[in-house]
């Protein structure tokens, strides 16, 4: 009888690496809280830096995932691991060989950062509702008129000791070109503001596309980080910023203001990792056993990362890491123990 | 009528979006939009010959002027002995002789 | 506005029995309001309040000005609070932001550096043989009327609307600095949205009105003001707010900080005369209260014991708005009925114009 490994999380990770478990001869059981398939990707609307549907990514996974027969219950939350048994919230135990954790990250909650007014003001949106609302192709303003200028964000909630986010989110800079890019493309007639407080474009084609942006889309970049938005009578938003590159303070008003919120550690790492053993990072990540050759390897044997549970990582990286960690619990189970 | 307090009430000087007036830095990024793709890294002013004897500072004049503050660009860019240095470093291959020469015929009149 | 995240921020505001801790300034300014604190917590609303003779000056000013040095204005604090054991409380009220501002860095550096309050135990002994023993609670004095909004809306004779027309007076509400931005966690919410003034506003009747500039600073400042060479931008920031709220009609200003509420108020008549510019209705300016005054108006105070007669900008738009009935000839009688001498007619208080004013010395 082949072995059971339980993969956490039914993500583009998730399912990544049941696929490959299952072409390696393992029984992969993806255990999932949602009541889908797909995970954040599937909110997504077009992906960096091609413009690629994210559904060629997740329609295909899903497909793949069904028609290997793998099995996958949904609606599943996982409360306790141990290196060969997982438990739910009904009680349940699973017990297997080992474990993938696929979990993925959170994103963070813009209301938290309260100088830009999310959720309390009109015309103040996330990266995530602007990918929502490009999926209903209803992009507008509150009162449903098209935005004639339109501020984004970076780094909100990332590389942020205020709101205990240290870490950069990696994939926000490239996003935040991305849907200036797509903005300027639906509303051609748009000013288009990126405020920045560094340009991080390490992907193959990023560079390419910020230059884009640029010099193709007329998006102007400004080095400074938002410190306050608010309410003008006419329903649009005031931002104050520094333009650090002349030193001078500065104002202006927008129709929208877009915020590139990051990722986050789940909150459920805290207690999958006290009943497993498996460390965390200062940052609420599960711990890598090292950057390098162990990437994939939690620091307790037996619990495996894959994807964002380990830190914010691109789609690439992570189905990257997903195949790596198929053929590290097939090491695992296969020779070691 | 004006009451003499002893000080005068200091003008802000922040750079308002909404009153400039956005016309001649949008000419200027339309005839020569590369001048958008400037990441701030300020081999220009690094290496100006003018910059290192006044205080002219190319990269921060021409950033102040795509924001729509023109006040002083043109004598600012006067200082510029055209020496072509800046060109050579640009990272981004910004023709910044042209910037010069552009900002200066648009901005006569500021 | 959707304040949906004021109830993340909340504190405990002791219920009675309060150590009375006065400002320096207000006393001058807005020489009723805290004699009106005192008079709603224990007629109104039947609360033990003490207030101290004893006790000084937090030093406050002082300290933010360069002048006091970190030692002197904690051995003073820790004289306050022995005052306040002495005096059988454990509770400390005070009603300056300043202060408010001093009481909470000081007792949260003792928390952090115990240390330095070893240190201020120490001196405070040696100087005067008082005994530094910490307040269980510590709030601001509009923390405690916002405590008892809805005990006063109870009470109300006079919401904050507007007789004529029927509609939600339009307030401004303006939060002195130090009350949330330095720990915003002390502040009733917090210090991007705090709902302490707003909340005494929604409380009585009133319709909060939210602007680009609302949290801003006034430009107070201390040093900056002291120095007359550094008012120009001290000015600048409140010349900024005004700016910024005019366009909103608002009724009135309040605020909860001393220099705040002296400084919007002032500011005004100096704007006025330096540059021709006035923010409120018919080329006046908009009054600005403090929240005891507010809190008497709408108990159906007259306006005259609480000392509205000491504004730099009329008040009587308001009270008429309002429908205060009050007396133009008692407006300038001092408490004992003596005339107190009245400003010349400026842009922002040309009520004086109006004959009612002239009474007989």
């Amino acid at each position: 009888m082949s072995k059971r490994v339980v993969v956490v999380g039914g993500g583009i990770s998730g399912m990544q690496t049941a696929l490959s478990l299952k072409s390696l001869g393992f029984e992969p059981l993806i255990l999932e809280q949602s009541r889908q398939l797909g995970g954040k990707v599937a909110d997504w609307h077009l992906l960096f830096p091609s413009f690629t549907p994210a559904e060629e990514v997740t329609v295909p996974l899903i497909r793949a995932v069904r028609q290997n027969g793998i099995l996958v219950r949904l609606g599943c939350k996982v409360v306790s691991i141990e290196s060969r048994r997982v438990i739910l919230c009904s009680g349940e135990r699973i017990d297997c060989d080992a474990v993938v954790l696929c979990s993925g990250s959170t994103l963070f909650d813009a209301t938290i950062k309260e100088e830009y007014g999310y959720g309390i003001y009109d015309n103040v949106y996330t990266s995530a509702d602007i990918e929502k609302m490009m999926n209903n192709e209803c992009v507008a303003t509150a009162s449903g008129a098209a935005p004639e200028r339109i501020a984004i964000l970076h780094c909100v909630g990332s590389r942020d000791e205020k709101v205990c986010q240290r870490h950069c989110s990696k994939v926000c800079c490239i996003t935040g070109v991305k849907q200036a890019i797509e903005l300027k493309k639906l509303f051609p007639k748009a000013e288009i503001f990126n405020f920045y407080m560094d340009i991080r474009m390490f992907g193959p084609g990023y560079e390419e596309l910020y230059r884009q942006a640029q010099i193709d889309y007329n998006i102007h970049f400004v080095r400074g980080r938002i410190s306050e938005a608010s309410p003008l009578m006419d329903g649009r938003v005031q931002i104050k910023a520094e333009d650090t590159l002349t030193g001078r303070p500065l104002r202006m008003s927008v129709d929208m203001l877009v915020l590139m919120i990051g990722m986050r550690a789940n909150d459920d790492n805290a207690f999958l990792s006290s009943s497993s053993g498996a460390e965390l990072a200062p940052n609420g990540f599960f711990k890598s056993r090292n950057s390098f050759v162990d990437n994939v390897l939690s620091t307790k044997d037996g619990i495996f990362l894959a994807g964002t549970v380990s830190s914010p990582k691109t789609i690439g990286q992570s189905l990257n890491e997903a195949t790596t960690v198929a053929h590290r619990v097939a090491e695992y189970l296969n020779y070691g123990n | 009528m004006a009451t003499n307090f002893g000080f005068s009430i200091s003008k802000p000087r922040v750079i308002d979006v909404d009153t400039n007036n956005l016309k001649k830095s949008n000419e200027i990024l339309a005839a020569l939009p590369e001048l958008q793709s400037c990441i701030g890294c300020g081999s220009c002013t690094a290496s100006c010959t003018a910059g290192n004897l006044t205080s002219y500072n190319f990269r921060k004049v021409h950033t102040l002027v795509r924001r729509g503050e023109y006040a002083g660009a043109y004598e600012e860019m006067n200082k510029c002995m055209l020496c072509g240095k800046c060109r050579l470093l640009c990272p981004r291959g910004i023709n910044t002789r042209r910037v010069v020469m552009l900002i200066k015929k648009c901005l006569g009149d500021f | 506005m959707r304040r949906s995240n004021w109830e993340d921020y909340q504190k405990s505001i002791a219920d009675d029995h309060y150590y009375y801790g006065r400002s320096c300034i207000r006393q001058n300014f807005f020489p009723g309001s805290e004699k009106a604190f005192l008079e709603i917590l224990a007629k109104e609303l039947g609360r033990d309040i003490y207030d101290d003779p004893l006790h000084s000056s937090c030093t406050g000013i002082g300290y933010h000005s360069d002048i006091v040095p970190l030692d002197t204005i904690m051995a003073v604090v820790a004289r306050q609070f022995a005052l306040m054991d002495e005096a059988g409380y454990e509770n400390f009220v005070t009603s300056c932001i300043t202060s408010f501002g001093i009481y909470t860095e000081i007792l949260s550096t003792w928390e952090e550096f115990p240390e330095t309050e070893e240190r201020a135990a120490k001196t405070l002994y040696e100087a005067t043989g008082r005994k530094l023993v910490k307040p269980k609670n510590m709030a601001h004095t509009s923390d405690v009327i916002f405590h008892f909004r809805k005990q006063i809306a109870e009470k109300m004779c006079r919401p904050l609307i507007n007789v004529t027309t029927g509609e939600p007076l339009r307030v401004v509400e303006h939060i002195g600095c130090h009350y949330a931005k330095i720990f915003p966690k002390k502040g009733i919410g917090g210090s991007e949205f705090p709902y302490v003034l707003a909340g005494m506003i929604e409380s009585w009747g009133g319709e909060v009105v939210d602007y680009p500039e609302r949290r801003h600073c006034c430009g107070f400042g201390f040093r900056n003001y002291l120095v007359q060479a550094n008012r120009g931008y001290s000015v600048a920031n409140s010349q900024k707010k005004l700016d910024s709220m005019a366009p909103y009609r608002p009724d009135f200003i309040v605020c909860n900080c001393p220099g705040c509420s002296m400084f919007l108020d002032k500011w005004q008549y100096t704007i006025a005369e330096m540059e021709g510019t006035t923010y409120g209705e018919g080329g006046q300016g908009i009054p600005v209260l403090t929240y005891e005054e507010m809190a008497g108006l709408v108990l159906g105070y007259d306006p005259w014991q609480l000392g509205m007669q000491m504004h730099q900008v009329d008040v009587e738009p308001l009270l008429n708005k309002m429908g205060v009935q009050y007396d133009p000839t008692t407006k300038y009688l001092g408490k004992n009925g003596k005339y107190i001498g009245k400003p010349a007619a400026a842009a922002v208080n040309n009520c004086n114009d109006v004959g009612l004013y002239e009474i007989k010395v």
